[in-house]
């Protein structure tokens, strides 16, 4: 079928069929290797993007059902300019990442919890990436990291809901 | 908020001139890895790659009758691999490690379920895999053994003696038998298992993957092609999570890659999905371990008796290693004149099990801190009593006659866990808590436990590792160590610990992920070596370059350079013609000497001591346990970096968690039957929860700026603390882990009624 979505706001239109993955469309076809797979059955959440705001594991999303939409990936998050995220930035200074190969969808698990809660508790932010599966840190740096970050960007957008500024889906 | 800083003792005034060494820096390659830029093998853009796949035995044990291709298949567009081919190309098929008893590809028998049996590529994933299922292999199946404990066969054994243990028993107050059992785990990196092969050319092999051992798969492929080590180049790519999964399976990977490469003259790509990593690739031991000890009237250890049984699956890979490191870790860090401690590896038809975090010592561990609760309530004592009567002091010695100079830091450890988890008072709420709830029960448990760091005994002297430094363009230092970075941040302390040296800024250092084809052999990845043991090498590289320059500008060596000073010496070094790369050798710094042969004497340079206590509460309905809180106080020597350090300690601390309470490898006829994280279940967020700890740095001499290796200890006292834990709440006896719910509702119910109090 045809599609048309967009990437990370840039504008994609091409062919594939209607039951190919999400996750294979933005690896293979768009190159965007920064969304991982870890199971391909939807338990890890390493392939976890953003479909229209809402956090979805790529690995289970037929193509068929992102026409149209907006998709936001990890390779979006930071400023055209090279400017991190402040959740990249506070992963980065606390030790949330370390093989890295969880951080693209722990990240955009954040993104999506700080979009709706802007000052969310530790239990929260625990909840929030329970779908996220983290082999090295045994979470603590990474709940530190969120708790961080949500609240540097409260503290520089103090009216404006966090994500709002620079949200999870960054127009390039 | 969630995490308490972690507390940190080390004395008072030492190294305040440290400037990079100790400092929270960042991590090296974080940027690529928060953007999503970094280059995982599955991310490899490779022109023209071909996909293989691997067609595995699905018998425990079973002879090849025939494997033929199906004649209506089209086989013009893949490539077979099978054993015969290896014989007939004069090639080698034996996956090199210690035995060399592991082929590539099974030739006439199959011992294990998902053996290796043929290898097919084809130029999309999707060929290769209709391809493979057009072969056609018939088996004659053969009763397979399955059942370690009644397995004969060993692949290897040990045993460690000293002083008398029958008059050790014959003077005991009391004496404990117990039997503890522990299931596999599996290492559950996020990142499967992957390698691209090229075909030779120019002379030359390249692979290119995901590994922690890059010079393991240049030695297995030289001996497959029988070829020269420098025909082979292996390049690590960023590696997501190891734990051990990633030391010796590559090797296998490897070949398979390279052999489908040779065959169809393109790069292959290899890449494992998360059911073959899972069902295929290597767990830990499962086993178990006896225990019969003696304590005299006071408390105090008289004598222990310890057989340690490890299930090591079809093939010997790493398991007389990890066998001996159990061994030598079988007795704790405890103080005991009569011991005697035996160990065997023995063989079952299942598939190989191998290296993980710990390596051998968790499941000791497990063992004896199980074992000492149930001591302490046979003899009337407090377990922490238990513990305090036996810890070493410092030069007291170890089972193998060893005097450890800084042992008492077993007891700073216990000191400090026992303080920052208000041991006592947590107890009395916990009985008021427990009398009062119809439900629920809360329980404190607790285990001291200790590492040695490096290879054991005489590993480190026979492997001879070498690391080196090279002057980089603009005055810059470059660090070549075949050392990986998984996660751990081997690339960033290496800078840390060059930096400190030469007394330059940590952003003038640069570390690379290894190719062989530029860097020395520093050993594996593995044996919590690479700070303690190649950190020091990397130091002793470094202090050889600054005495070069120092030499060449005529100043004293061992002063800290600037930018400005090091850059000219620099200059004029390399305009006078002088040497660009500086090796150093391990030399064997701290003196250790070992007896292969009698087990006695150093068995490692150095130890990291650790003593850790777990809170739950369980679910009288569902038996369920939340694990509330954990304590940990960890002495690594020196924390090069003490945010990565915490991280190597929660990261252990979660997966210690997940092997005592969650994570059950399920095998029936010799296959794992939930080879999915659908039903294998990893701790999340939500499960594992808060971990405060207290990083104790009693400097280890020898190692780089004192630093221990970390990242094995903290895997190796979680499970039994946590059980020990429940165990407390209920009131039980639990002796096999993983404790899940159906474990401890059994023993539960195995309390007459009057004495469950619900």
């Amino acid at each position: 079928m045809k599609l048309r979505l967009i990437v990370d706001g840039r504008p994609v239109a091409l062919e594939a069929p209607p039951m190919k993955r999400l996750l294979d469309l933005l690896r293979d076809d768009l190159g965007a290797t920064g969304t991982k797979e870890g199971c391909g059955e939807g338990e890890c959440g390493a392939c976890a993007v953003l479909l229209d705001g809402e956090l979805v594991n790529s690995c289970l999303v037929p193509v068929c059902q992102a026409d149209g939409r907006e998709i936001a990936t990890v390779e979006g998050l930071a400023g055209s300019d090279g400017t991190l995220h402040p959740l990249q930035q506070a992963f980065w200074e606390t030790g949330g990442a370390q093989c890295g190969i969880c951080t693209p969808g722990m990240l955009m698990a954040a993104a999506a919890l700080l979009a709706r809660d802007p000052a969310p508790s530790e239990s929260a932010i625990r909840t929030a990436l329970a779908g996220n599966l983290c082999r090295c840190t045994g979470y603590v740096k990474i709940v530190e990291a969120v708790a961080v970050a949500a609240r540097r960007m409260r503290r520089a957008s103090p009216r404006r809901r966090a994500g709002a500024r620079r949200g999870p889906v960054s127009r390039r | 908020m969630p995490s308490v800083p972690p507390a940190r003792t080390r004395p008072r005034g030492a190294r305040a001139a440290e400037r990079v060494v100790g400092r929270n820096v960042l991590r090296r390659e974080g940027r690529e890895k928060l953007t999503g830029q970094a280059i995982y093998v599955a991310d490899l853009a490779v022109d023209d790659a071909w996909w293989g796949t691997t067609v595995r035995a699905p018998h425990a044990r079973a002879r090849i009758l025939a494997i033929e291709r199906d004649p209506g298949y089209d086989w013009s567009r893949a490539v077979v691999v099978l054993a015969a081919d290896l014989e007939r190309r004069g090639y080698a098929n034996v996956a090199h490690l210690i035995h060399d008893d592991q082929p590539f590809l099974a030739a006439s028998v199959v011992e294990h379920a998902e053996e290796p049996v043929a290898l097919v590529a084809a130029p999309s994933r999707e060929e290769a895999e209709r391809a493979a299922a057009h072969l056609r292999i018939r088996y004659e199946p053969l009763e397979p053994l399955l059942d370690f404990e009644g397995s004969r066969a060993s692949f290897a054994s040990y045993a460690i003696d000293k002083g008398d243990l029958a008059r050790g028993f014959a003077a005991a107050a009391t004496v404990l038998e117990g039997v503890y059992r522990f299931g596999a785990q599996e290492h559950a990196y996020i990142e499967p298992n992957g390698m691209i092969a090229w075909p030779s050319r120019d002379g030359v092999r390249r692979v290119q993957g995901s590994m922690q051992c890059p010079f393991y798969v240049v030695h297995a492929l030289a001996r497959l092609f029988r070829e020269p080590e420098a025909a082979i180049r292996v390049v690590q790519t960023t590696t997501g999570g190891g734990f051990g999964g990633k030391e010796e399976y590559p090797n296998l990977i490897a070949g398979h890659a390279a052999l489908l490469a040779d065959a169809c003259g393109r790069p292959v790509r290899l890449l494992y999905d998360r059911a073959e990593d899972m069902a295929a690739t290597t767990r830990r031991h499962p086993g178990r371990v006896r225990h019969r000890s003696g304590l005299d009237s006071d408390g105090r250890l008289l004598a222990l008796e310890i057989d340690v049984r490890l299930d090591a699956g079809a093939y010997a890979t790493l398991s007389p290693v990890v066998l001996s490191r159990a061994v030598l870790h079988a007795a704790g860090p405890y103080r005991c004149a009569n011991v005697r401690i035996t160990g065997t590896a023995v063989k079952t038809n299942t598939p190989p099990n191998g290296a993980f975090r710990g390596f051998g010592v968790p499941q000791v561990a497990f063992a004896l801190e199980r074992h000492l609760d149930r001591l302490a309530a046979a003899a009337a004592l407090d377990p922490v009593e238990l513990r305090r009567r036996n810890l070493l002091a410092d030069g007291e010695t170890t089972a193998t006659g060893q005097a450890v100079a800084d042992a008492g830091a077993s007891r700073q450890a216990l000191a400090a866990a026992l303080s920052r988890s208000r041991w006592r008072s947590t107890r009395r709420a916990h009985a008021a808590y427990n009398r009062r709830h119809p439900t629920r029960r809360r329980g404190l448990g607790l285990a001291c436990y200790f590492h040695g760091s490096g290879f054991t005994g005489n590993g480190e002297i026979r492997l001879g590792s070498v690391a080196a430094v090279e002057l980089a363009p603009g005055g810059r230092v470059r660090v070549l160590a075949s050392s990986t970075e998984m996660g751990q941040g081997t690339r960033t302390v290496f800078a840390q610990i060059v930096a400190e040296t030469l007394g330059l800024p940590y952003e003038r250092i640069e570390t690379v992920d290894p190719d062989t084809a530029e860097v020395p052999d520093s050993g594996p990845t593995v044996a919590s070596r690479t700070v303690a043991v190649v950190g020091r090498i990397v130091a002793d590289a470094a202090r050889e370059l600054d005495r070069a320059l120092a030499a060449r500008v005529g100043r004293p060596p061992g002063r800290r350079w600037t930018v400005a000073t090091f850059e000219r010496a620099a200059r004029r070094h390399l305009a006078a013609g002088g040497e660009r790369r500086f090796e150093a050798r391990f030399a064997n710094p701290a003196g250790q000497r070992f007896d292969d042969r009698a087990y006695r004497g150093d068995a490692y340079a150095t130890y990291a001591w650790a003593a850790t206590v777990v809170e739950v509460e369980v679910d009288l309905v569902s038996f369920e346990v939340e694990v509330r809180r954990v304590v940990s106080a960890q002495d690594v020597g020196r924390a090069i970096h003490p945010r990565l350090a915490a991280g190597q300690l929660e990261g252990g601390l979660a997966q210690a968690l997940g092997w005592g309470l969650f994570e059950e490898v399920v095998m029936r006829e010799g296959r794992m039957v939930n080879a999915q994280l659908t039903n294998y279940v990893l701790p999340t967020a939500i499960e594992t929860p808060p971990i405060e700890l207290a990083i104790l740095e009693r400097p280890f001499a020898h190692g780089p700026f004192g630093a221990k290796g970390i990242g094995e200890l903290p895997m190796d006292g979680g499970a039994p603390a946590a059980v020990n834990a429940v165990a407390a709440a209920l009131g039980v006896d639990l002796t096999e882990i993983p404790a899940t719910p159906e474990r401890i509702a059994a023993a539960w119910f195995a309390r007459p009624p009057q004495e469950r109090g619900a």
